[in-house]
């Protein structure tokens, strides 16, 4: 019995050792979560609070009694809605960037499919170029492109945009969707080819459907990238009311005049509460959409 | 096997060929011409009229997307008519064709043109040799810039790896909270750099000594004791006080993807040097560090294109007043400020010069891991 006694004991001391090397890395890990979080709760915190809170005391200070209705309001949220435009700079956000990602998208699948599977002549040197390309940063582009903008009168334009999302996202779009697509089962490509469908419905019946993991994955590292974007919007879209966006948006809003930080805090959780629901929702496609267009120039 | 023509092609006979050519041919011109111009006419419709912008959006986003698709069926389409032979060899270009055409505007065409415009004076009128790249490399704006580049890259590639390699030991053995610990250090990744500047601002944020401190940073200071400081105006420390925004995005990410190689480490590795009685720290930097080497060598290069390129953080803080220009914001600058197009050109090629090498060193691993 008291063997037995003397083992249980070890093995809860053992337990207990285990947890207790375990707890100040774990308090660690606690403590830089806290931290890296902080910044952000504040921001959301502070676009809740009304104008003459927020310049008055720190917003830790609502903390001591959170439940006081009279401390919150959304009147910030409404006012940048509506009269500071980023309802409208929303829409021109979501017009920017949907085509953006479906352009690109669409004209890599093809000629990733044709680089994989269709036999051309100079097709590795052509696909070398592409890859290639995906080290030339984009602001090579930059003065060129709005001089020829400027001259065709593309500039403002959403679909100048496009094209410019379109040419910026194509080199890393077609090096991620030929390294999937290319790994497709020959057999079931060529079997295809022996039943007679031609290259066009072989693509859009049986590699495009097969592809969609990685087009989930880069779909997402486009969208986020376009949405959060700053300076191609800025080139070439510009400020103008009518088709500015929302990151450029929230950026003047920045430069005006003063620190107005009741419409600062509401504009910047509008600019992030999208892709913040992407992450929640869709975390795992979000990590490895990420993970693999990191490389993106 | 041997030969590839399937049993339907009607269309292959000569004659075939030249009734239903023509009308295919002329329809297959005239449809992406008529959907450019559909498209152009909507765009300007949209900039202009007064309708309901919801309602215009839709329809531009159907034409935008939906047109892409029709130029491909179109001109398939085309193809399809022509004779067997010339038909499979034209096919692939159908499928590569639009993506080498966008390729050549929007990357080739202006790389080049830039390095040719680095050479002309600010309104691209004259040849002025070298100069630009004398400005670049050797005014005191410049040389300012340039040291503040490598002081991003160092500083953020250096804390961004390093704390994500610890972080991500450290989740590693925090069990089954690990998943919700990483949520919270990667989160700022999906925040835009717009979206972090203003956090970031709003945690700098200064206020005159005898009124409370709205700030998180200068209520800290001020607890302990120190005089509010304007954290974004002290020169030199200003640089890293933006530095720091970019370690808070990227360190997640880091830890992410470590965190995966870290994971992939065989338990039997481990095991055996903790019975041969190695200590942990004689184990991570003796077994963890030299099996992950591959990937701390991707993401250190990959961070360092990134902050290579910073321009968001600065536009936005401080517009590269104080002493915190960098490259990619002063190029931005000559262009819509100073309507330099010599220096903006020549800077582009600084970046363009800067970031080969890493970034053939980042695909070419890329590559090799993939295998």
């Amino acid at each position: 019995m008291s063997v037995g006694y003397q083992s249980v004991r070890t093995a809860t001391n053992d337990r207990l050792r285990r947890l207790l090397a375990g707890t100040p890395v774990r308090i660690a890990v606690v403590l830089i979560a806290f931290i890296w979080t902080l910044p952000t709760a504040g921001l959301l915190i502070s676009s809740l609070r009304p104008l003459n809170d927020i310049v008055a005391t720190g917003w830790w200070t609502v903390l001591a009694h959170p439940f006081e209705a009279s401390i919150w309001t959304v009147q910030n949220y409404v006012e940048v809605l509506t009269s500071q435009g980023l309802g409208s700079a929303i829409l021109n956000s979501v017009l920017v960037t949907v085509p953006s990602v479906v352009i690109p998208i669409t004209i890599a699948a093809f000629a990733a499919y044709a680089f994989a599977w269709l036999e051309f002549p100079g097709r590795r040197i052509l696909f070398t170029l592409v890859v290639g390309l995906m080290v030339v940063p984009l602001q090579m582009s930059l003065v060129p492109l709005l001089r020829l903008y400027l001259q065709i009168d593309l500039n403002g334009t959403f679909l100048g945009l496009w094209l410019a999302h379109t040419g910026f996202g194509l080199p890393l779009a077609v090096f991620l969707l030929f390294g999937y697509i290319s790994t497709l089962p020959g057999e079931i490509i060529e079997s295809a080819r022996v039943d007679g469908a031609s290259p066009l419905t072989t693509f859009s019946r049986l590699v495009l459907p097969l592809s969609v993991p990685v087009i989930a994955s880069f779909a997402i590292f486009q969208f986020l990238w376009v949405w959060n974007d700053l300076l191609v919007a800025l080139v070439f879209l510009g400020t103008q009311e009518e088709v500015i966006v929302l990151t450029a948006r929230v950026a003047t809003l920045v430069s005006r005049r003063g620190e107005q930080w009741h419409l600062l805090t509401a504009g910047a959780f509008v600019n992030m509460v999208v892709p913040l629901l992407i992450f929640f929702l869709l975390q795992r496609y979000f990590v490895r959409g990420l993970t693999a267009g990191s490389v993106k120039g | 096997m041997t030969t590839s023509a399937p049993a339907q092609t009607p269309r292959t006979s000569p004659l075939n060929w030249l009734t239903a050519g023509p009308l295919r041919v002329l329809v297959s011109l005239v449809v992406p011409v008529i959907t450019f111009f559909v498209l152009r006419a909507a765009f300007i419709f949209m900039r202009d009229a007064n309708a309901s912008k919801l309602a215009i959006g839709v329809v531009a986003l159907i034409i935008g997307v939906g047109g892409v698709w029709a130029l491909y069926l179109v001109t398939d389409n085309l193809v399809s008519v022509l004779p067997d032979r010339v038909r499979e060899s034209v096919r692939p270009f159908v499928f590569v064709g639009p993506a080498l055409v966008i390729l050549t505007a929007y990357l080739i065409y202006p790389t080049l043109r830039t390095v040719y415009l680095s050479f002309l004076d600010a309104r691209s009128e004259n040849f002025v040799g070298l100069d630009n790249y004398a400005f670049a490399l050797t005014s005191n704006d410049m040389l300012l810039a340039l040291r503040n580049n490598v002081l991003w890259m160092v500083f953020v590639t250096g804390f961004v790896v390093s704390l994500g390699l610890v972080i991500a030991v450290m989740v590693d053995r925090i069990g089954r909270w690990e998943p919700v610990a990483k949520s919270f250090i990667f989160l700022p990744m999906a925040i835009s750099a717009v979206g972090a500047s203003v956090i970031w601002k709003f945690v700098y944020s200064f206020q005159p000594i005898q009124r409370p401190q709205i700030g998180l940073l200068n209520a800290i200071y001020t607890a302990l004791g120190g005089d509010p400081q304007g954290w974004l105006i002290i020169k030199p420390w200003n640089n890293f006080f933006l530095i720091a925004i970019m370690i808070w995005v990227l360190t997640g990410f880091a830890m992410v993807v470590l965190s995966a190689a870290i994971k992939g480490v065989p338990g039997e590795l481990l095991e055996a040097s903790r019975i041969d009685g190695a200590s942990e720290i004689r184990i991570f930097f003796g077994v963890i560090i030299p099996y992950i080497r591959g990937t701390l060598i991707t993401i250190s290069t990959t961070v360092l294109i990134m902050v290579l390129k910073v321009f968001d953080i600065v536009y936005i803080m401080t517009n590269g007043q104080f002493e915190t220009e960098v490259i990619a914001n002063r190029m931005y600058r000559e262009m819509f400020s100073f309507g330099n197009y010599g220096h903006a050109s020549a800077l582009a090629v600084v970046l363009l010069v800067a970031v080969i090498p890493i970034m053939i060193y980042n695909i070419r691993s890329l590559e090799a891991s993939r295998r």
